[in-house]
């Protein structure tokens, strides 16, 4: 008997369903009676889903194209016409938006059909899935520990096997930290090389739609389907995106930055372990290491937590009771925004506006909001003089492995610091890929980080091909079905 | 750097949230130490630094006209509103009627 399709890689099931040997719906249908029957009740990686939906979907589809058949998860925060987009948030609950972000149009069109939607915490704003209106996400490799967000629903759906690929944002690193905490690939491309029509903004000039996978090489195929410039989108970059074709290429004689002084102090053994692991694997396959120093973390965190609630400050304005979602009736339309956003709101949320519209108010912002420009220019430049060294860095992804749920909720600097070693991609709009290396003792997904400077997508998946196959196993007999470790109940 | 609680009141009237009183203590709290912690920047050297513009190498403005593709007609503009009426948005009045 053969393995069941949901196991397999995105690639694989595109050559099963284009030669006709499996048909789209069945392909959708297996991730649904399978692992979710297992796993969805108790992890609660999907907010918005239904088998009418996809039936229909998948009855209207042709099998053909680059991704025929290929089930995603979306993001809550990608706008489709045939599910809800609520962003986690009580104050877009029931909105239907009227057209599909550009993301979601050329995954129809490339053959995929929408397996549903994730939860994530509340318009992106977290870093644990824990701040959703829906309730919280769950780790399938431990459900008393958090999947990482604010992506976690993508992350947690291609973990436990939904889906081989999906589709979340990343604005601080919330696709890339989901994916370490998940034990999947996770990328976030160069800023402007996805589009962001139909991403609902967080912060605009950090946000940016990233893609999971469970295999490098789907990474690669998913890219090739949704990235280029779109004309909705005068942030993107316009022109072709780069060529991925050669991410199974091998990284003999590529550089990697080794900036050791970053995690000498506050990570976990196990996530060292992972790094100095990868590191030595890398090496094997003929890359070669350069030390470097970097600017501590803690800089980055600061300058994001300034501009990224600025932006969001002015961008969540919109959410007022007029136009869309929730409204909470007054007398005066004054009463009706306040009563509106602060019922809508979740706590999270509240703060981030909060101190957004501080950073902003006058007199204040020279002192924060501008000093916070120029930090991220002093950042971009780092980055830049880096990459001269090297084609890429290796790094942490996040300073632990997944922790526990209600371990940060309380304490918003501790939960900021989960993003500390994936804010500075974001700032400096440059591409990030986490790559899984296996479980740890804990039996946690183990994970690392590589960076590069614009456009290196190629690279990171040259690299993170590397790690998947580690050097040495060999690659062709086992080019899609690699060495993924599966959840197990316990 | 701390916050005072008016500044916080402050803030969330000019955001439009209504905070609840024992709110207001808590947020005031949690900005103080999230203020106290972005001060990191003072310690690093920014001479020479501008601040940052972002818009990705040959990006450009498109054409002031109308896209047919991207337009909605006023009822499905207001399909998602939770009170409308003939493609109008419904909320109660803005002006005050001085003369009645």
């Amino acid at each position: 008997m053969s393995e069941p399709s949901w196991r397999g890689s995105a690639a694989r099931l595109v050559e099963r369903v284009t030669s006709g040997e499996l048909a789209a719906e069945a392909a959708l249908e297996a991730g649904w009676d399978g692992p979710a029957a297992q796993w969805e009740p108790e992890v609660h990686a999907i907010v918005h889903a239904d088998r009418e939906t996809r039936r229909l979907a998948t009855a209207s589809a042709r099998p053909v194209g680059p991704l025929a058949g290929v089930p995603v998860v979306l993001k809550d925060n990608l706008c489709t016409t045939d599910y809800d987009t609520t962003c986690g948030s009580r104050i877009l609950a029931g909105y239907r938006s009227p057209y599909d972000a550009t993301v979601v149009r050329r995954l129809r069109e490339a053959g995929s059909s929408l397996a549903g939607k994730a939860n994530m915490d509340e318009f992106a704003m977290g870093s644990s899935t824990e701040f959703s209106a829906y309730g919280p996400t769950r780790n399938p490799y431990d459900l008393s520990r958090v999947p990482g967000g604010s992506s976690g629903g993508s992350a947690a759906a291609v973990a436990y096997g939904l889906v081989p690929l999906a589709f979340g944002s990343d604005t601080g690193g919330s696709v890339r930290q989901p994916a370490a905490f998940c034990g999947v690939y996770g990328l976030k491309p160069t800023y402007g090389r996805l589009s962001r029509y139909g991403l609902v903004a967080f912060g605009s000039s950090l946000d940016q739609v990233g893609i999971f996978a469970r295999h490098a090489g789907d990474v690669a195929l998913a890219y090739s389907v949704v990235a280029g410039g779109d004309p909705y989108d005068a942030t993107s970059r316009p022109g072709p995106a780069p060529d991925v074709s050669g991410w199974d290429s091998g990284v003999s004689g590529l550089r990697f930055g080794w900036p050791a002084n970053l995690w000498k102090q506050g990570c976990e053994p196990e996530v060292v372990a992972g790094l100095e692991e990868a590191a030595a694997w890398l090496e094997r396959a003929g890359a070669i290491r350069v030390p470097l120093e970097f600017l501590p973390g803690e800089v980055g965190v600061a300058a994001y937590y300034l501009v990224a609630t600025a932006e969001a400050s002015s961008n969540l304005a919109r959410f007022d009771g007029v136009r869309y979602g929730l409204r909470v009736d007054a007398d005066d339309i004054g009463a009706l925004y306040r009563r509106t956003r602060s019922r809508g709101f979740g706590p999270e949320v509240q703060r981030r506006i909060l101190l957004g519209t501080y950073a902003l108010s006058a007199g204040y912002y020279d002192a924060f909001y501008l000093k916070a420009q120029r930090a991220r220019t002093r950042i971009r430049r780092e980055f830049d003089e880096a990459f001269v060294r090297c084609d890429f860095l290796l790094l942490p992804t996040a300073p632990t492995q997944a922790f526990r749920l209600g371990e940060k909720v309380d304490d918003p600097l501790a939960m900021y610091l989960s993003d500390i070693f994936t804010i500075g991609a974001n700032l400096a709009g440059i591409p990030g890929l986490t790559v899984p290396v296996g479980l740890g003792g804990t039996g946690l997904p183990r994970a690392v980080q590589l960076l590069g400077p614009a456009d290196a997508e190629p690279t990171l998946l040259r690299a993170g091909r590397a790690l998947e196959v580690r050097g040495e196993r060999a690659r062709l007999e086992r080019r899609h079905e690699t060495e993924f470790a599966w959840p197990t109940k316990r | 750097m701390s916050i005072t609680r008016t500044e916080v009141e402050r803030i969330a009237e000019l955001a439009r949230l209504e905070i609840p009183a024992e709110g207001i203590e808590r947020m005031t709290t949690e900005l103080t130490a999230v203020l106290a912690f972005v001060a990191t920047l003072d310690r690093l050297d920014l001479s020479g630094c501008e601040p940052s513009t972002f818009a990705p190498a040959g990006a450009g403005l498109r054409a002031d006209v109308p896209d047919a593709d991207r337009q909605l007609d006023p009822s499905r503009a207001t399909a998602a509103a939770p009170a409308s009426e003939n493609g109008f948005f419904l909320v109660p009045p803005i002006v005050e009627n001085v003369n009645p």
